[in-house]
């Protein structure tokens, strides 16, 4: 909190850019039709490795699905020497002690959703113990959701302020700060609701919570991607990104990270300022990275589950 | 007025869709007199492996309906290839068949059909066995499907030698890939027009064109494939297969020798070739060593 003393007002986010719809689908669109050589394509896949957050949120998860999760986070496919780990583990906050524990000096993150996760319906006193509750067991960042409801009302200020507890709460803990662009109708919502929470002192903005559909789409993320170029040109912060669900498979995470590079350049291209929220990503970007390394179409049978 | 006759695109067959090939490219395909038939997709090892994602992903619900299902599936396919005699005749015709020949291979690829659709609820109780063991163990073995079958269809035979290997593949519940013959494509993509109108779930039965040369060897390396089917008599090719195949034990079958036209050319056993026996140990009491209670 103390690193940026630099003084910004907080605009008026009734008057956030409005998104040209056409325009940002087909540019988009674009990005899937870029040529990527044998080379660039390898070096791509393994950064997507090293940008994903390991995800298990479901209400069966057990310590054992969790220890097994962080099991595979340290060992993706250890027949491929020299791969990189995952950045982060993503879990609920009952299970951030059971992940630290099972990562222990790995170096990878343990990601806590937060905050009422995945419906953000609970009132804020609960939102911040349960935040609190992640730090204290250990989380290095917390996946919080916004109240899209109060949003989609347009209580702005409700959203921002709410933002910004939470956030204090986090004391060290980067927050990453769910919209679930799924459920907030158009691109201008997405936009607004971005604005937001970049000003309200978010590190990272993230898509979706994983449990409706759509989750991350590309034209979704670009419009994030944008709002925070432009958030970097007035305030000169960095801000991450995490597009979340629905990328499974390692030609999408690539056209994804052309994206990246096309939209906000190379000091974004690493796992500080960009992630993927996935579970089944990870497999395919080995399974590709396999490929690549035998010449031989891979199977997943020859893959750890989770 | 002279009309213009539209012509045909010959187009792949992957995962209940046709597509062009992912690569662009296509061959012309000529008879014996050099005349050009049609334009024909050049598949690429991308269409294979596209392929191939769609027939894993059709293996469990294929495998998994009743047997009783798969067989009116069959039938169906035949029901449909009767529909269209017309047609593949004329193919044939086109592809240097004799009048007589073509209507023959016709009539014999439907009742091949027909015999798979009958064999689909049936090798399983022919093929399965109740084992005696040494100890009070209930013990029997059953056929179950092996996955995904890639197929290089005979050359020769543009429709007899397709159907008579799709046929017991998917009688078996197994889903396939198949390349079909390089020099008389028309039939197979005609043929994938049929399948798409029988009721087979898209994935079940995928038809690529091409050159063997080409593409052999991703019908045999492919990780995520449990059987390859040749059905050339090429050694060098051969042993190419039986290489490849060895990375993931795939089952390798050499229908070389194999006169679709003759009765050797159907029989349960084509069906067995690509199934796995699963043999299961079930704890029992045994009847006779108990003293009372029964």
């Amino acid at each position: 909190m103390t690193a940026e003393k630099k003084i910004v007002t907080v605009p008026d986010f009734r008057y956030s850019p409005h998104i040209d719809h056409v325009g940002v689908e087909e540019r988009a669109s674009r990005f899937t039709k870029r040529s990527i050589k044998a080379e660039s394509k390898l070096n791509g896949l393994k950064l997507t490795l090293n940008m994903i957050d390991l995800t298990t949120l479901e209400g069966k998860d057990t310590d054992g699905k969790v220890k097994q999760l962080c099991y595979k986070a340290r060992h993706l496919h250890d027949a491929y020497p020299g791969l990189p780990t995952v950045a982060a583990i993503c879990v609920y906050p009952s299970m951030v002690s059971v992940a630290k524990k099972a990562l222990g000096n790995s170096g990878i993150n343990v990601a806590s959703v937060a905050t009422a996760f995945p419906s953000g319906q609970a009132s804020r006193d609960v939102k911040i113990r349960d935040v609190k509750y992640a730090v204290n067991n250990g989380a290095d960042e917390i996946d919080m959701v916004i109240s899209r409801g109060r949003f989609l009302q347009g209580d702005y200020n409700f959203v921002f302020d709410e933002i910004a507890v939470v956030k204090e709460a986090c004391g060290a803990a980067r927050l990453k700060v769910i919209l679930e662009t799924g459920e907030l109708v158009t691109y201008d919502n997405v936009r607004k609701a971005s604005d937001i929470a970049m000003y309200a002192g978010a590190d990272f903005i993230k898509t979706s919570t994983g449990k409706i559909t759509p989750a991350a789409t590309m034209p979704v993320t670009l419009v994030m991607l944008e709002a925070i170029r432009d958030f970097y040109y007035k305030t000169g912060k960095m801000i991450a990104m995490k597009p979340a669900g629905g990328i499974s498979k390692s030609k999408l995470a690539l056209h994804y990270l052309v994206m990246l590079q096309e939209t906000l350049g190379e000091a974004w291209m690493n796992n500080h300022w960009f992630r993927f929220g996935a579970s089944s990503l990870a497999n395919d970007v080995l399974m590709q990275l396999e490929k690549e390394r035998t010449g031989v179409y891979q199977s997943a049978n020859y893959f750890s589950v989770d | 007025m002279s009309r213009i006759e539209i012509l045909k695109t010959y187009k792949i067959y992957i995962g209940g869709q046709f597509p062009r090939t992912e690569s662009g490219r296509y061959y012309v395909a000529k008879n014996k007199k050099g005349q050009a038939l049609a334009n024909v997709c050049l598949s690429s090892r991308k269409d294979v492996r596209d392929a191939v994602v769609s027939a894993r992903n059709a293996v469990g619900g294929w495998s998994g309906r009743a047997a009783f299902n798969r067989s009116q599936i069959l039938y169906r396919i035949a029901e449909m290839l009767e529909g269209r005699r017309a047609q593949f005749i004329d193919e044939l015709i086109k592809q240097d068949s004799s009048a007589k020949d073509a209507e023959t291979e016709v009539n014999l690829s439907i009742d091949r059909l027909i015999y798979y659709a009958g064999w689909c609820d049936k090798y399983q109780q022919v093929f399965s066995a109740v084992n005696p063991v040494a100890s009070s163990h209930f013990n029997f073995s059953v056929p179950e499907p092996t996955g995904v079958v890639s197929i290089v269809a005979a050359q020769n035979t543009a429709l007899l030698g397709l159907v008579s290997v799709i046929a017991p593949a998917i009688a078996g519940g197994n889903t396939c890939v198949v390349l079909a013959s390089e020099d008389k494509p028309l039939c197979s993509v005609t043929f994938a027009e049929v399948i798409n109108s029988s009721d087979v779930p898209g994935g079940v039965i995928n038809i690529l064109t091409g050159k063997p040369s080409e593409l052999v060897k991703y019908f045999a390396n492919h990780m995520d494939i449990n059987a390859v089917v040749y059905c050339e008599n090429d050694t060098a090719t051969k042993k190419l297969i039986q290489e490849k195949a060895s990375l993931n034990v795939k089952r390798v079958l050499f229908y070389d020798t194999i006169n679709w036209k003759n009765d050797e050319g159907q029989s349960p056993y084509f069906i067995t070739d690509t199934q796995e026996i699963k043999t299961t140990w079930h704890p029992i009491e045994t009847v006779g060593s108990a003293k009372a209670g029964y």
